[in-house]
């Protein structure tokens, strides 16, 4: 343990760095971010206007404010991606990851923190330009912003676990692009990225309530928002550190299984 | 926890075996469509039951063709491949199951490939080797400043390791490696795409921190050059079978069935043909190819027949007796 006491914030230093080297395509990368959430966000407003000025719930002014913060949590539950498992096998980078006696999940995990400060930096303008166009009526009480910044570091570690976790079936087939996509499709329903659940046919919802996207995703924006109350917020709170423990348990089972699988080609 | 048995000799490997599965299939449209329904695999044994001890502080050489089987050893017994069979312990440890313990005291250091961060410079990694192994603030500062100064790549500790030159980036990486002072140390092909002093230097430098560490080295290289500048005994693995294990002049003796013997004398005569091979002739200078057995007696006749100015004898270049080596075992 004293050994990630003192590789994290180094790892994480490294993570900060590496990105701030490469501010410019950070930035371009979170303007490109922008088209999804305005595209989103013109649409449910045109929608909630036409039917009396709510729809599901969502007023025009919810809508803005969920999908500006939508670009915040965007930002930080990006992760590992499956597919980089791929490339990380064929090219035999995971033999250098493998040869420290630190295990790559903390090495990515670090660096992804390290890099969110990066990322956070860059997208403070870009938000600052959404709420002056579009003027969002957020009004989070403290325990909102409380309960959003540990929500919004657990969506991260959630969401983190789940990719990681989908990684590992490259061990086994070196292929998964086409897996990866079909998740990544659910996700974007099931998660509250592409609209807020509620907006969904009920048989969506009662999905997303056994599956971890919303957690990532719909419940930190809600949380940031105002939606929910103090002991939605902790239930919330609650079912992500369920996930995690869930999806870190499967990990550390599967994890020796695919090392087994690894034949440790390139290099 | 270590197994003490083995404590002794820091890499002990007993009947190790490594089988691959790999898929075939033959060529052509009718091939792809069969393979969709009744995929076919065939087992490659890359490492075929070898067994073998490093001493304490030992350089050995590890050498065999491509696809012999060394780099799939090397990666057994640092950690990164299961084993199929037998056994293997490097500092007490079985290497696969990955103890932290084990993986702070060794070292991999793999040609071509880059444990640095490609965009910061080394000393950015360097940092984080630092955290990786718990090295202590003193001891980390005396190892770099001692390791980069004598490498030369001191005043490269800035540079984003991009913009170094392969040669450099190879020694920065064998800095990197070595900043937790490993006792073991498995060298994969370091020296690959260097210059010539660049691979002097590299050489000089892990003979130095081998005589001052006691450090174990277990090294694979297609140059013989390295082989010959750090490594007392040779391992020579073909097909996956250990072939000869041994020291250097052994090798030569055991595989190469003549010697050079050179011969310089202003007279020498027409005809050689019955002490040997004529490989080269001048008019005062031959070199023959003769048999191992016959060595002493073809020396003795030269010697006695004509104004020898200058004879030698010597085994053959060991780059030689490695190519017939694997040549025959092909044939």
């Amino acid at each position: 343990m004293s050994v990630l006491r003192t590789y994290y914030p180094a790892a994480a230093r490294i993570g900060f760095q590496r990105d701030i080297q490469y501010r410019g395509a950070t930035f371009m990368a979170i303007l490109g971010f922008l088209i999804e959430p305005a595209i989103y966000l013109v649409v449910w407003r045109t929608v909630a206007m036409e039917q009396g000025g709510a729809v599901g719930g969502y007023t025009v002014d919810d809508f803005t404010a969920y999908y500006i913060v939508w670009t915040l949590v965007r930002v930080m539950n990006l992760a590992e991606a499956p597919q980089s498992w791929e490339w990380r096998i064929r090219e035999g980078r995971l033999n250098e990851m493998l040869s420290v006696p630190v295990h790559p999940f903390h090495r990515d995990f670090a660096y992804y923190t390290g890099a969110k400060f990066v990322w956070i930096l860059m997208w403070v303008p870009v938000a600052t330009v959404l709420t002056l166009t579009f003027q969002p009526r957020l009004d989070p009480q403290p325990a909102h912003v409380a309960g959003f910044l540990v929500a919004i570091w657990t969506g991260f570690a959630v969401r983190f676990l789940l990719l990681y976790l989908m990684g590992m079936i490259t061990f086994w087939t070196t292929r998964g692009a086409a897996i990866f996509d079909i998740v990544v499709a659910g996700e974007l329903l099931l998660s509250g990225r592409l609209v807020p659940l509620s907006l969904m046919p009920d048989w969506v919802q009662s999905t997303s309530n056994w599956l971890p996207f919303q957690w990532t995703f719909q419940f930190p924006i809600e949380v940031a928002i105002g939606r929910l109350s103090n002991v939605e917020i902790l239930q919330g709170i609650g079912m992500q550190v369920l996930w995690i423990a869930g999806l870190g348990l499967a990990f550390s089972r599967v994890w020796p299984r695919a090392l087994r699988q690894y034949t440790a080609v390139g290099g | 926890m270590p197994d003490s048995d083995a404590v002794s000799d820091p890499v002990v490997v007993s009947d190790l075996r490594k089988v691959f599965k790999v898929p075939v299939r033959d060529a052509g449209v009718r091939a792809s469509v069969r393979s969709l329904v009744r995929r076919e695999h065939r087992e490659v044994v890359a490492v075929d039951d070898i067994s073998f001890r490093l001493s304490p502080g030992e350089i050995v050489g590890f050498l065999g063709p491509n696809g012999a089987g060394k780099t799939t050893t090397i990666k057994m017994l640092s950690g990164l491949l299961h084993a199929d069979g037998g056994d293997a312990r490097v500092l007490g440890h079985q290497p696969w199951l990955r103890s932290k313990d084990l993986l702070s005291r060794i070292a991999l250091v793999m040609g071509q490939r880059n444990n640095l961060q490609w965009d910061l410079p080394a000393a950015d990694s360097f940092e984080l080797n630092r955290a990786v192994y718990q090295i202590p603030e003193a001891e980390f500062q005396q190892r770099k400043t001692a390791y980069t100064e004598l490498l030369d790549v001191d005043d490269l500790m800035t540079k984003p390791v991009r913009n170094l030159s392969l040669g450099e980036r190879m020694k920065m990486e064998i800095v990197g490696a070595l900043l937790h002072g490993p006792e073991v140390l498995f060298l994969d092909e370091p020296t690959i795409g260097l210059d010539v002093s660049m691979q002097k230097r590299l050489r000089q430098f892990l003979l130095d921190y081998n005589r001052e560490t006691g450090a174990t080295v277990l090294l694979t290289s297609h140059y013989m050059a390295d082989v010959v500048a750090l490594a007392q005994r040779v391992i020579v693995i073909h097909h996956g079978m250990i072939l000869y294990d041994g020291n250097l002049a052994g090798l030569a003796s055991r595989f190469a069935a003549t010697k050079t013997v050179r011969v310089t004398a202003p007279d020498l005569p027409d005809d050689f043909s019955t002490l040997g091979v004529v490989i080269e002739r001048t008019p005062d200078r031959v070199v023959l190819e003769v048999e191992r057995a016959h060595v002493a007696a073809v020396a003795a006749t030269l010697l006695s027949g004509s104004a020898v100015t200058d004879l030698t004898i010597e085994d053959p270049p060991i780059d030689d007796v490695i190519d017939r080596i694997f040549s025959s075992e092909e044939g």
